[in-house]
């Protein structure tokens, strides 16, 4: 069986295409980057610190009720929710001084529990202010030593056009991402930093594939332009790219849909950066490459220790 | 053409046999069970379970399974319900000598045991339990160091016979002599008394300064979170938790996890605490230099204290709550340094009084200052007494509730924190969500898994069917390799698998797209799939690779979730590469090497 006939010869990167192409992942990312700016993201606990409470009830939870009770007890600035199911309940709590956060905890359980129905204390988590800045500190840190090290895998095994056509592609994926989190103003927890590394690998897994029948067909395929043997390449490429692509989303969707509300997040951000991942392989990896005017002479690898032609017979 | 030679087919069926072994333990679940731990941390013999296993019989319940793990005592039941009696039974029985924790153990087959096989262990997102990361105070470990100093450099110079003044200013102490004549012999002692030491002449030339060094300060800082480290160990031990983990997080933190504790609040008080006691002479003359006048505690008269400490709590070695007349006390045992200061005390001042100080340091929030700190440091004296006579390293103390008897007791047992710790995250997870992450993860495997079997065998057609194989048995590997290495498996690693079965497909498309290829530009079957492979083979290594770094500085940076997603997603790239590489290549050499073929069914 075959998603796409045999042999394509779709002409991606023409440059009327490549401007639209352009346009597109410019907009993408200008929109992902205001909202940030402005919007910002929904950071879960585990970045501001605070309280966290998921509590199970009997029957659906009444979340009016829950609310006026928490308020009546003096908890005004408490965020009461639906998580997953309509039995479950999460309470969130900005972070409290640090003597206080259990007692607040404690009275915010025995609130919950005066309302008269049984409930399962699911989950508690309480984090200070202090390592939360330090967990999204370390989440930024990750990211940029990541790219940097691919930057130099690429740069060395490929060259550094290559290393600036991969990395831009990972940069507005991992931007779109985190702007779609943002523009959705969807919960951006631990989970979802290891989610956008992910997809930063994926994509780069992507593009690298992409670069190194690019290689291959830059020495394959004398006399043909920088443009063409890259169209060809990624035509080649295409059967391979999608099918990785839709196995990929088979279990993410799967993931999502029955992996629970504590992942849930985790796997919209893979879904997400998995389908701008693949269309950033095919355009916004190769086409900086281009703009950065490739050639088939940059791949050639000059002779680096002339003492050696010394020594030939 | 596209034959392996024997000992490479071999290997690889070598390879997935041993990961097939190391991934059984995993399918067995577990039970309920009781762990016992002998309290000085012996390991038990197999003779001793026999005396466990009649303990527990005595009261009716017999052990599914009895046997030792890792030096502690393990009994299975098939009966939930029996846990609870047996293990509350047990702790009374050997209360002293043993400690006991109720827990769930896996339900392995003795002969699976005996090779020493276990199964991934499960994170608390999975099996429920708490996680609290403790933080070290540092500047008090420090401080109480400048104390020690100050106080011998007192004690020296005084030896020395140096009319002098020793003031302790925050971290630097100042000795005052009377004149620039004493300065040389004053830093000759304080040399002798600690080589390592900064001192610095005072611009007054009758003044000296010392400070810590660079390396002295670090060194304390380290021993204060190992000291620490080892007493949580011991108080978490108390407390009969089965597997706990105790572990140095960074400079100055330390990460608890307590599988199955479904309280927090019982241990983080007994983590945190920080509660010791000294013993000082009462200042009977009322003005010796350095005394300090020390607060009663309920109803108990403030006394006027000596500077020098006879012996502190972490010269304690033992101690028990008990009763006498009826009154609550701890009886204690000093060490050797410990008790013979006590001695030389109790000799010279037979007839004088001697009190007994309780200290607790609590950090409290700077009002108006969120994030900003103040230590608050309670000392209280809770008794005084007549030294009736010379003793030397036992006695006990009074003074106190039942309830701080008993807790102190087990606090002074297992040493004092060497600096205090504060709480700055604690997760709980409950076990009915513990269950359901497990069912939801496994679910997603499941259908996530035969969801891109399907995909593949209808795609690829026989070759499908081989990469299928060949994901299968990744997830074993996985799974396998966990169990080796000890690490836990958590909500997030259950992504990691998800998606590396996602990917872990890429490298056959890969390979399987380039026989297609080759097939179209008119290659013969057999070269097809040689240049398939080969050519694939750079693609592959390369995309890897990338992504490993990606998975190595996840596992390098990151912490809690993202360290679970990264471990497993680290194996996945892993196994995926020598499932893709070698392992379907061994099966299509097999099923299609050196015969004469028309075509392939890819």
């Amino acid at each position: 069986m075959r998603i796409i006939s045999k042999k394509t010869s779709i002409d991606f990167l023409s440059p009327v295409r490549r401007k639209i192409a352009l346009a597109i992942s410019a907009v993408f990312v200008i929109v992902s980057l205001v909202s940030l700016a402005t919007r910002g993201l929904d950071f879960g606990i585990d970045f501001t610190g605070g309280i966290l409470l998921e509590v199970g009830y009997e029957q659906p939870a009444n979340l009016e009720e829950i609310r006026d009770s928490l308020a009546s007890a003096g908890f005004v600035d408490a965020q009461v929710q639906l998580f997953g199911r309509d039995t479950d309940v999460l309470v969130r709590l900005p972070p409290q001084p640090e003597e206080s956060a259990t007692a607040v905890r404690d009275q915010l359980q025995a609130t919950l529990e005066a309302g008269g129905q049984n409930i399962d204390l699911r989950r508690m988590e309480t984090v200070s202010a202090q390592v939360g800045s330090e967990l999204a500190e370390r989440g930024a840190l990750a990211m940029v030593v990541a790219l940097l090290l691919i930057f130099v895998y690429v740069m060395i095994r490929f060259q550094w056009k290559f290393s600036a056509g991969a990395v831009a592609a990972l940069a507005h994926d991992a931007i779109f991402t985190v702007g779609f989190f943002s523009i959705f103003q969807l919960p951006f927890d631990l989970t979802v930093v290891a989610a956008v590394l992910a997809v930063i690998g994926y994509s780069l897994n992507d593009t690298v594939v992409a670069f190194d029948r690019i290689r291959e067909n830059f020495f394959a395929l004398r006399g043909v332009s920088a443009e063409e043997a890259m169209n060809i390449s990624i035509n080649e490429m295409l059967a391979r790219t999608l099918i990785t692509g839709l196995t990929t989303l088979l279990v993410l969707i799967a993931l999502l849909t029955l992996g629970g509300e504590s992942i849930a997040p985790f796997s919209i951000a893979l879904i997400v950066g998995i389908i701008i991942g693949t269309y950033s392989s095919i355009y916004t990896a190769s086409a900086t490459a281009l703009v950065l005017n490739v050639s088939p002479q940059d791949l050639i690898e000059p002779i680096k220790d002339p003492s050696l032609i010394d020594d030939l017979p | 053409m596209n034959k392996f030679p024997l000992w490479l087919n071999t290997l690889v069926l070598a390879i997935l046999l041993a990961g097939c072994l190391f991934a059984l333990p995993n399918i067995y679940g577990s039970v309920a069970a009781v762990q016992i731990a002998d309290s000085d941390g012996l390991p038990y013999e197999e003779e001793q379970v026999a005396a466990f296993v009649r303990s527990v019989e005595n009261v009716g319940i017999t052990p599914e399974a009895a046997y030792i793990q890792d030096g502690r005592v393990v009994l299975r039941f098939n009966d939930k319900n029996e846990q609870g009696p047996a293990s509350d039974h047990l702790r009374l029985t050997y209360d002293g000598q043993a400690n006991v924790a109720a827990t769930l153990a896996p339900k392995l087959p003795a002969w699976v045991r005996d090779i020493g096989l276990k199964p991934m262990s499960l994170g608390l997102d999975l099996r429920g339990g708490v996680y609290v990361l403790l933080e070290v105070d540092m500047e008090t470990a420090i401080d109480s160091r400048m104390k020690g100093y100050q106080q011998s450099f007192d004690d020296r110079l005084r030896d020395a016979e140096i009319r002098r003044r020793v003031d302790l200013d925050g971290q630097t102490i100042t000795v005052r002599v009377t004149g620039p004549q004493d300065l040389d012999a004053a830093r000759d002692v304080i040399r002798r008394t600690d080589q390592d030491v900064l001192i610095v002449d005072g611009a007054d030339g009758k003044s000296l300064t010392v400070s810590m060094s660079e390396a002295q300060i670090e060194a304390r800082q380290d021993f204060a979170i190992e000291q620490n480290i080892t007493t949580l160990r011991n108080r978490v031990n108390e407390l009969g938790v089965a597997e706990p983990l105790v572990q140095r997080q960074g400079a100055d933190r330390i990460v608890i996890q307590l599988p199955g504790v479904q309280d927090p609040n019982k241990i983080k008080d007994i983590l945190s605490a920080t509660a010791t006691v000294e013993f000082r002479l009462v200042d009977q003359s009322g003005g010796e230099p350095g005394s300090r006048r020390y607060p009663g505690r309920d109803g108990e008269p403030a006394q006027l204290l000596k500077r020098s400490v006879i012996a502190s709590g972490d010269q304690i070695i033992d101690a028990s709550a008990g009763y006498a007349e009826g009154q609550p006390q701890v009886n204690i045992t000093l060490d050797s340094a410990g008790g013979e200061n006590m001695l030389r005390t109790t000799m010279n001042n037979v007839g004088k009084p001697m009190s007994t100080v309780f200290i607790e340091t609590r950090r409290v929030e700077i009002p108006g200052q969120p994030g900003e700190f103040r230590r608050d440091v309670s000392e209280e004296i809770i008794s005084t007494a007549t030294i009736q006579g010379v003793f030397k390293d036992r006695f006990r103390i009074t003074g106190l509730t039942p309830g701080e008897a008993s807790d102190l007791a087990l606090l002074l047992r297992a040493g004092a924190l060497a600096a205090p710790v504060y709480i700055v995250d604690e997760r709980t997870v409950g076990p009915t969500l513990g269950q359901d992450n497990i069912d939801r993860g496994f679910n997603a495997i499941k259908i996530g898994f035969l969801a891109v079997i399907i995909f593949m065998a209808i795609y690829y057609r026989a070759f499908g069917l081989i990469a299928n194989v060949a994901l299968l048995s990744n997830v074993v590997f996985i799974v396998a390799m966990l169990s080796v290495l000890g690490a836990s498996l958590t909500l997030p690693g259950i992504a990691g698998i998800v998606l590396t079965v996602g990917m872990a497909v890429d490298a056959n498309v890969l390979i399987f797209e380039r026989i297609r290829e080759e097939l179209s530009a008119d290659a013969s079957p057999q070269s097809a799939i040689n240049s398939g492979y080969e050519k694939a083979l750079s693609s592959i290594t390369d995309a890897n690779v990338t992504t490993l770094i990606a998975a190595v500085v996840l596992f390098a940076i990151g912490t809690g979730p993202i360290k679970g997603f990264a471990i497993t997603l680290l194996l996945g790239i892993i196994t995926s590469m020598f499932t893709a590489i070698v392992g379907t290549r061994a099966i299509v050499n097999l099923i299609f090497g050196g015969r004469k073929l028309q075509s392939l069914p890819v």
